[in-house]
């Protein structure tokens, strides 16, 4: 048996393939990673004993109830973050979809250039900045999220009116009625089922986040994480952990659910 | 007076008003607990202990450290974070591919013929399982973990991106692959070919781009996802900022912001000009 047929492979895709391997071969090497020392004994037995920890859940009554109550700031933060980065994000859409030249331009510019610039940095990286400025604590967390989402939602929406269609704003404008009048009763109701599904998705994805987003002190469940983590209390960890694996998985079907529901 | 004789227009109002101002209000009673939950205080950033630090390490930002020794180690973290990335997307690829070609329901022999035996099937259910409890942990916990067996430094991060990516890699492998036509492979089953041969020459062969172009995107978003591991202790990029901030180094955080979207920004025009070459 001959499977793997390169001589029909055109020479670009074969350099491709060549820069890739070179690419994963210097990374490799450049890591000087200790896949040896991972494998090893030692460290076999901490993973065992870390694994065999983790499947003894510390399940006493006042603790699951803190977990649980974490767990509702995680989605308490997320909730926040996303309504927040609706507002901010449907606010700055607005100067980032005017049409027209000059000073207009510029300002497009300058708000699409923002958009980039608070998606490109993650929500975690934004958490941590401001725990700077915020403290400790869930409200470090909500902000960051805001931020990141923020961008996203600003290119979405900037996107969603521009290519909307606009016979009902025109009908409006030869009327005579006032720019912001047009964009609450014509183009925002077109562009309303879109926003929603938009801000759904992204609700999904921030509950997944703000689970994460606490390990730097930004709140929830992943502050707890990381604060049990610290002190080796592996058990709390084990709850905290199975938590957070529910609430993802609890989403993830969720949403599913509600996908095959509104597709139907 | 003038106008009341006048035929005027009925007064222009607006009909939903009422119904939106309810469910206004009725939306920021609900929300009310999760303010309080997430500790929603916006006015703690005008407190002026708080005001002086924050104006101090923003000011700081300005202007961003550019010396030569500075931009030598910003440089050199970030060839770790990429490469971080690329050998996590290695090790993904290496438990990804014999999980899905374990798992894809096309390459069955059993099923050409009804329903696929119970033993096969079991098994691609269980892999299945394996890989949802791979990628439904995030990888920034993978990382927390293994910083706890191998130590800090970037094989954590490694393993991590690997374990994770491994399972989203599988999943969305076995999809691409099933949901494509199948015709081909299931007659070169038939006939008698082996299923690596209906794989290599039937599957493979129909799904290679779409394959491959997700296999471009899941090594941008690992790029982006490894300079985030840093933060707890897996290497690169974001290890140095998460230093840099704790000393309150304004300057450096700077520097490394700049470079971090640039690195992303590239990474993001590498893999979408890969991926319009593919197609």
């Amino acid at each position: 048996m001959k499977p793997i047929v390169i001589s029909g492979v055109s020479t670009k895709a074969r350099l491709l393939l060549l820069a890739i391997a070179c690419l994963t071969l210097a990374s490799l090497w450049s890591l000087n990673l200790q896949i040896a020392q991972f494998f090893s004994a030692d460290s076999m037995a901490r993973m065992g004993k870390f694994i065999a920890e983790l499947f003894s859940p510390e399940l006493s009554g006042p603790f699951v109830t803190k977990v649980f109550f974490a767990s509702l700031e995680t989605l308490a933060m997320s909730a926040i973050g996303t309504l927040l980065a609706v507002v901010f994000g449907l606010g700055l859409a607005l100067p980032a979809s005017l049409k027209g030249p000059g000073l207009l331009t510029l300002i497009r510019g300058i708000t699409k250039l923002a958009f980039n610039a608070l998606r490109s940095i993650p929500e975690l990286v934004w958490a941590a900045l401001l725990l700077i400025f915020a403290g400790l604590g869930p409200f470090a967390g909500t902000l960051a999220l805001a931020l990141h989402t923020t961008g996203v939602f600003g290119r979405l929406f900037s996107e969603a009116i521009e290519n909307a269609p606009d016979h009902a704003a025109i009908a409006l404008r030869s009327q005579g009625i006032s720019e912001l009048r047009v964009f609450f009763y014509a183009t925002l109701p077109t562009i309303l089922p879109q926003l929603v599904s938009y801000s759904l998705y992204r609700w999904e994805n921030n509950i997944r986040a703000a689970a994460v987003l606490g390990v730097v002190g930004a709140g929830g469940l992943g502050q707890m994480l990381a604060f049990h983590m610290g002190l080796f209390h592996m058990n709390e960890t084990s709850t905290i952990l199975l938590a957070m694996i529910a609430l993802v998985m609890l989403v993830d079907g969720l949403s599913y659910v509600a996908r095959q529901r509104l597709s139907a | 007076m003038a106008h009341s004789h006048t035929s005027q227009a009925p007064e222009l109002r607006d009909p939903a008003w009422t119904g939106r101002v309810f469910w206004t209000l009725a939306g920021l009673v609900i929300l009310w607990p999760a303010l309080v939950a997430t500790e929603f205080k916006p006015w703690i950033f005008l407190d002026p202990d708080n005001l002086r630090v924050t104006l101090r390490f923003l000011g700081d930002f300005f202007p961003p450290v550019f010396t030569g020794e500075f931009l030598l180690m910003v440089a050199q973290e970030s060839w770790r974070t990429v490469a971080i990335a690329t050998a996590g997307m290695a090790l993904a690829l290496v438990l990804a591919i014999p999980l899905t070609l374990l798992a894809t329901r096309i390459l069955s022999v059993s099923a050409l013929t009804g329903r696929m035996a119970a033993l096969p099937f079991a098994v691609r259910q269980l892999l299945r399982w394996v890989m949802i409890l791979l990628r439904s942990i995030p990888e920034l916990i993978w990382a927390l973990v293994f910083v706890r067996v191998v130590g800090l430094g970037p094989t954590a991060g490694v393993l991590a991106i690997g374990l994770t990516y491994a399972g989203m890699l599988g999943k969305v492998y076995s999809e691409i692959l099933e949901s494509g036509e199948t015709h081909a492979t299931q007659t070169l089953l038939r006939n008698g070919a082996s299923r690596l041969q209906a794989f290599f020459y039937g599957l493979l062969p129909q799904n290679a781009s779409e394959l491959t172009s997700y296999t471009v995107y899941r090594w941008e978003c690992a790029i982006r996802s490894s300079a985030v591991l840093g933060f707890v202790g897996a290497g690169g990029l974001g290890q140095q900022m998460d230093n840099s901030m704790k000393m309150f180094n304004g300057g450096e955080v700077a520097t490394m912001l700049l470079v971090f979207m640039l690195l992303v920004g590239l990474a993001d025009l590498l893999s979408s000009a890969l991926r319009r070459a593919i197609r």
